[in-house]
């Protein structure tokens, strides 16, 4: 069954296409991701999965049904998304940030997380993997059908994305990952989507999206 | 030095009502950045309709319950109808809608109640024990203590015992990730102003029966203590606005006391000042001071 489906997406910032005729489907239990350089539109469309940004074009559907989302339904959508610049609350402890998304699974997802030995430390004073991890934690504790990964291996050094990699590799949810550690990505996607300017440019598996030379010249060439 | 022991008693007690009155002021300003300029004016409009039953009813209690209730239902309407729809892009806007709303609820108040002051009557005698012949703390002090103490007590394990309280910080402190959260942003803040407004009609049924008296502008001069007194303990910080209504209504009471009653709202205008100028996130402001 498909979890979440994103049909001909399009997003006008004033004179500015952010995104254009975006379709993409995450099936429950893929894995797939957006690459693209900086600019592509990635992060406008999990803006637009989330209810933060409104798409001028297109629809979106999860299971069979049609919806607009609604950032605060989210979670009751079985959505949950972590963020680019980790967003914790600096004046609460893990635990509690961790709570915020569902006091009764906090403990299990800090734990699966490998974090439990700063429990009531304030996130600020962690190293950024660690925050990067309670920030994990945090979109697992909801338990969600569909996670929404963020650059998450931004700022991390090589042994932490390894971790992260076969962390990611043990979710049995639906995940969509935006990311620019093209290791990580080949890694653990089964499939992934390219934009460049907010267009689709190729989408298939790693070992396509490798062969493409549309890709090696929009993104992967400038590596 | 009987005189000072005096000053200090009388001084918590104030201390105490400027605290919770901080305490309502610090509750909001974390929630939504807005400074309440319209606390007092709502406060007063509460007592009004508690004091209003009482006198109908003749029970006291009646009316001290209607005030609180009158509160949390004023602070919940004021949100939802009114600052919900405020442009946040400037902290002035929220400023200015607040000041507005000191105009309007103090000139209806003037309409349906008149302008000239009336008695406030206290639940308890405010005449002060005494010691070994110094004079104390009255019944009504006692009362003071206990009601503030409670409020602070049930607002610390609100915020730090309950998923409900977790929530509020949470949505207080980044509502656009609290969203995704599953946390229902504009219902918190409906909450935290329904708290801060019912906090403040308690301060407000507390110092009224002082030397204020019922009148549109009697919480005027206690909004400016209890401003200063969350400045003081720096606007971020609930423990914070307690000690620095402690602190604030110490010097009110000193210098009230030794100097006279009109040299104390200039002693709590210096203190303003001195902590803008000096630490301008306040005393146990952990970081960096906001601009307003």
């Amino acid at each position: 069954m498909t979890a979440l489906a994103l049909h001909d997406i399009g997003v006008r910032f004033g004179g500015l296409t952010a995104l254009d005729g975006v379709t993409l489907t995450v099936p429950e239990g893929r894995t797939v991701g957006v690459i693209g350089p900086n600019g592509a539109g990635k992060t406008t469309l999990f803006n637009v999965v989330c209810g933060f940004v409104r798409p001028s074009a297109g629809h979106l559907t999860l299971g069979d049904r049609r919806f607009r989302p609604r950032p605060h339904q989210l979670t009751r959508l079985g959505i949950a998304r972590t963020l680019q610049g980790v967003g914790l609350f600096p004046s609460l402890t893990v635990r509690e940030n961790v709570q915020v998304a569902n006091p009764a699974t906090a403990e299990a997802a800090l734990e699966r997380c490998g974090i439990t030995q700063h429990l009531n430390t304030r996130p600020m004073t962690l190293p950024y993997a660690v925050r990067k991890r309670v920030a994990l934690a945090r979109a697992l504790a909801s338990e969600p059908k569909l996670l929404l990964l963020d650059e998450p291996a931004g700022g991390l050094g090589p042994e932490e994305i390894a971790g992260l990699t076969a962390l990611i590799k043990e979710l049995t949810c639906g995940v969509l990952l935006v990311e620019h550690h093209m290791d990580l990505v080949m890694a653990v996607c089964d499939e992934i989507l390219v934009l460049d300017f907010g267009k689709p440019i190729a989408h298939g598996t790693p070992d396509e999206i490798r062969a493409d030379p549309k890709v090696a010249d929009a993104y992967l060439g400038e590596e | 030095m009987d005189r000072f022991v005096y000053l200090t008693f009388d001084g918590l007690s104030r201390g105490a009502v400027f605290a919770a009155f901080a305490l309502a002021l610090v509750l909001i300003w974390r929630a939504t950045r807005i400074v309440n300029f319209a606390q007092g004016a709502m406060a007063v409009a509460t007592a009004y309709a508690g004091f209003s039953v009482s006198s109908a009813t003749g029970s006291y209690w009646l009316g001290f319950a209607v005030a609180i209730v009158t509160g949390l239902a004023l602070g919940a309407v004021t949100e939802r109808v009114v600052m919900r729809f405020v442009d946040h892009s400037s902290h002035l806007n929220g400023v200015v809608v607040a000041l507005g709303l000191v105009l309007v609820i103090q000139g209806g108040l003037g309409m349906i109640y008149g302008n000239e002051y009336r008695p406030a009557a206290a639940p308890f005698s405010r005449d002060a024990f005494t010691v070994g012949g110094v004079a104390l703390l009255s019944r009504f002090d006692l009362f003071v203590f206990a009601a503030v103490g409670a409020v602070c007590v049930l607002l610390a394990l609100l915020f730090t015992r309950t998923a409900v309280g977790l929530r509020m910080r949470a949505a207080a402190f980044a509502p656009d990730v609290a969203r995704l959260l599953g946390v229902h942003v504009g219902g918190m803040l409906t909450l935290g102003w329904a708290l801060a407004a019912g906090v403040g009609s308690l301060a407000g049924m507390l110092v009224l029966p002082t030397e204020l008296g019922l009148h549109p502008n009697a919480m005027d001069v206690v909004f400016v203590s209890a401003f200063t007194a969350a400045v003081v303990g720096g606007l971020d910080s609930a423990p914070g606005s307690v000690a620095g209504g402690l602190v604030v209504g110490l010097i009110v009471s000193y210098v009230s006391g030794y100097l006279g009653a009109t040299v104390a709202p200039i002693a709590v205008l210096v203190l303003l000042v001195v902590v803008l100028l000096g630490r301008p996130g306040g005393l146990f402001s952990r970081g960096k001071a906001r601009t307003v």
